[in-house]
């Protein structure tokens, strides 16, 4: 396969567990992420897929393996590579908008103080923060607009690759939802690489082009890589509507609970674990066209979570 | 009663408990007899000449009217103004302490970065830290041969131990989240220390800053005592000497006074880095 812009090659990571034996988190783990995707993974708790965010980040070292960004190898963090934690990440002695006047400077040093200002206003209100409250200490803010500041935070700084560590993990659904749609509205006007983790089966439907399915650890694998095949721009309330919505759902779903814990603990030696694509696109069977999806539809049915 | 706020009514009880207090004491001194009432052999045997005693109150403030509205003169080596006196205490006190946070807080630092420096230099700490900082004093004489640099050391010695303790400890608690954020962000290790963990650390370093100014505080009267010459601690040991139990009275209240004001410019500075998160 030819290089993709985001390269992960034959990672692997052991801990060491216990009684001097190594636990392998993931083995092998090799895909690509091309450049302009937005491309979430999915898997169960202890899968890995923080220890992989970790090493893209630069925040941890793999056991074997390589990450290439642009046919550069990665080591330790860069600006390059923003991260958008999970618990936000902001430092709560500065206000919001110094928190993101944080990050500008260290990227652009040679900018002004004013520009500086001017910059990070500019995307804190892109994500529908102005007025009084970018001037509020992260206290006194409510989850989602911290998690708000956050994402503007990393975009502001325009990182070759954005990774977003379950962002909304700790927000009520209804917050979620609304910061989900800043997230597209920000990004979409952006050609920004998104590299997210996600519990939500939903919020990847939603966001990603590309969705990695990761098996169960120990030796997880990324086994799939789905297509969401649903034009952009989406919106929430239309895609559900969308003939691939719930055929591609229902094959995540079925692939959480069942498959990842079938696929668990395979070895596979020294092979490279490239993700087998997945494409689901109802529209295109209709028209007669040659479908890859490995299962046939009449299989799929609707489960809920 | 019930319409005045707390704070009102914890001031008219203040008040009470202080003026209560007062009148007690002053109650509780004997008069000295007149002459005029005393016998023949009474006076023979020397009982007209004043007693020591403890001065009643209204003394005391009398003494203290007059000192404070003249605090800066200088009339000799024995006699000068309250004034002069707490300034050369403060001047210690403030150097000693100032050239301890020089040391501690960047030695502080670096314990509270790396594991193996905490380690190595944990055990000198514990064994000088129980010291009595006045147990020093006989050999920074020997050594310094200046009892006012003595005394700086004694300050500085006794000062260092909770900045250094706090500052370790504060530094070693920053969240890793926040130092990731700095890594994420390219930052060197001189502006991550700066950016980062200084205000980060800060209202724990602010906290052994404030403890502290208030040993050194407790610790200069009694290095002035020995030291002699200058000096609030001085001053009260002369007055003693003296038999003037009014001015000892005096001084042991503005040790208090300043003692509190050290304290509450400490306490607005802790407010100033404190930070909710």
């Amino acid at each position: 396969m030819s290089k993709a812009f985001l390269s992960i090659e034959n990672l692997t990571q052991r801990f060491p567990s216990g009684k001097g034996e190594q636990m392998t988190v993931f083995e092998n783990a090799s895909f690509g992420i091309e450049k302009g995707e937005f491309v979430c993974i999915l898997g169960h708790s202890g899968c890995g897929k923080s220890t992989i965010m970790n090493i893209l980040a630069g925040l941890a070292d793999p056991t074997s393996g390589a990450v290439l960004m642009d046919g550069k190898e990665v080591s330790g963090p860069s600006l390059d590579r923003g991260v958008v934690f999970q618990n936000y990440s902001l430092l709560p002695w500065l206000s919001a908008l110094k928190n993101v006047t944080f990050g500008v400077a260290a990227r652009y040093p040679e900018w002004s103080k004013a520009k500086v200002v001017e910059h990070s206003t500019k995307y804190l209100s892109m994500v529908g923060l102005d007025g009084d409250a970018i001037h509020r200490k992260p206290s006194q803010l409510s989850g989602g607009m911290r998690q708000r500041v956050s994402i503007a935070r990393a975009f502001a700084n325009h990182p070759k690759l954005l990774l977003l560590d379950e962002p909304f993990g700790a927000l009520d659904a209804l917050t979620r939802g609304t910061i989900q749609d800043e997230l597209l509205k920000i990004w979409s006007g952006t050609s920004q690489t998104v590299f997210m983790i996600t519990h939500d089966i939903d919020e990847a439907i939603l966001l990603a082009d590309r969705i990695l399915l990761m098996t169960n650890g120990p030796f997880a694998r990324v086994a799939e890589s789905v297509e969401i095949t649903i034009p952009r721009p989406r919106k929430r309330d239309q895609i559900i509507d969308h003939p691939n919505y719930y055929a591609i759902r229902n094959h995540l779903v079925h692939f959480l609970a069942t498959r990842s814990k079938e696929l668990a603990g395979q070895q596979t030696g020294s092979e490279s674990n490239t993700p087998q694509t997945v494409r689901i696109d109802r529209l295109e069977e209709a028209k007669g066209d040659d479908s890859d999806d490995p299962r046939p539809a009449s299989h799929l049915r609707a489960v809920n979570e | 009663m019930d319409r005045l706020s707390i704070n009102q009514r914890a001031v008219i009880l203040s008040f009470v408990l202080l003026i209560g207090g007062l009148l007690v004491w002053e109650a509780s001194i004997p008069a000295q007899k007149a002459a005029s009432e005393l016998t023949e052999y009474e006076r023979l045997t020397g009982g007209g000449a004043p007693k020591a005693g403890v001065p009643p109150p209204s003394q005391v403030i009398e003494k203290a009217w007059q000192e404070l509205s003249n605090p800066f003169y200088d009339a000799g080596p024995n006699d000068k103004g309250i004034g002069i006196q707490i300034a050369y205490s403060l001047y210690r006190v403030l150097s000693g302490y100032f050239l301890a946070a020089l040391v501690a807080i960047p030695i502080g630092f670096l314990i509270g970065m790396s594991p193996v420096a905490y380690k190595a230099l944990n055990p000198f700490i514990q064994v000088l830290r129980p010291i009595s900082p006045l147990a020093w004093m006989p050999l920074a004489l020997f050594i310094i041969q200046d009892s006012n640099a003595s005394a700086i050391f004694v300050i500085f010695i006794c000062s260092i131990w909770p900045m250094l303790i706090n500052t370790a400890f504060g530094v070693a608690g920053v969240r890793s989240d926040w130092v990731n954020v700095a890594r994420t962000h390219e930052l060197g290790p001189i502006k991550t220390a700066l950016t980062v963990i200084l205000p980060a650390a800060a209202p724990t370093i602010v906290t052994g800053m404030r403890i502290s100014i208030g040993i050194a505080w407790l610790v200069i009267v009694a290095a002035e005592m020995l030291v002699g010459g200058t000096g609030i601690g001085y001053y009260v040991w002369n007055e003693w000497n003296n038999l003037d139990l009014t001015s000892v009275i005096f001084s042991i209240l503005m040790i208090g006074v300043v003692g509190m004001a050290l304290d509450a410019a400490f306490g607005r500075l802790q407010r100033a880095v404190a930070y909710v998160e």
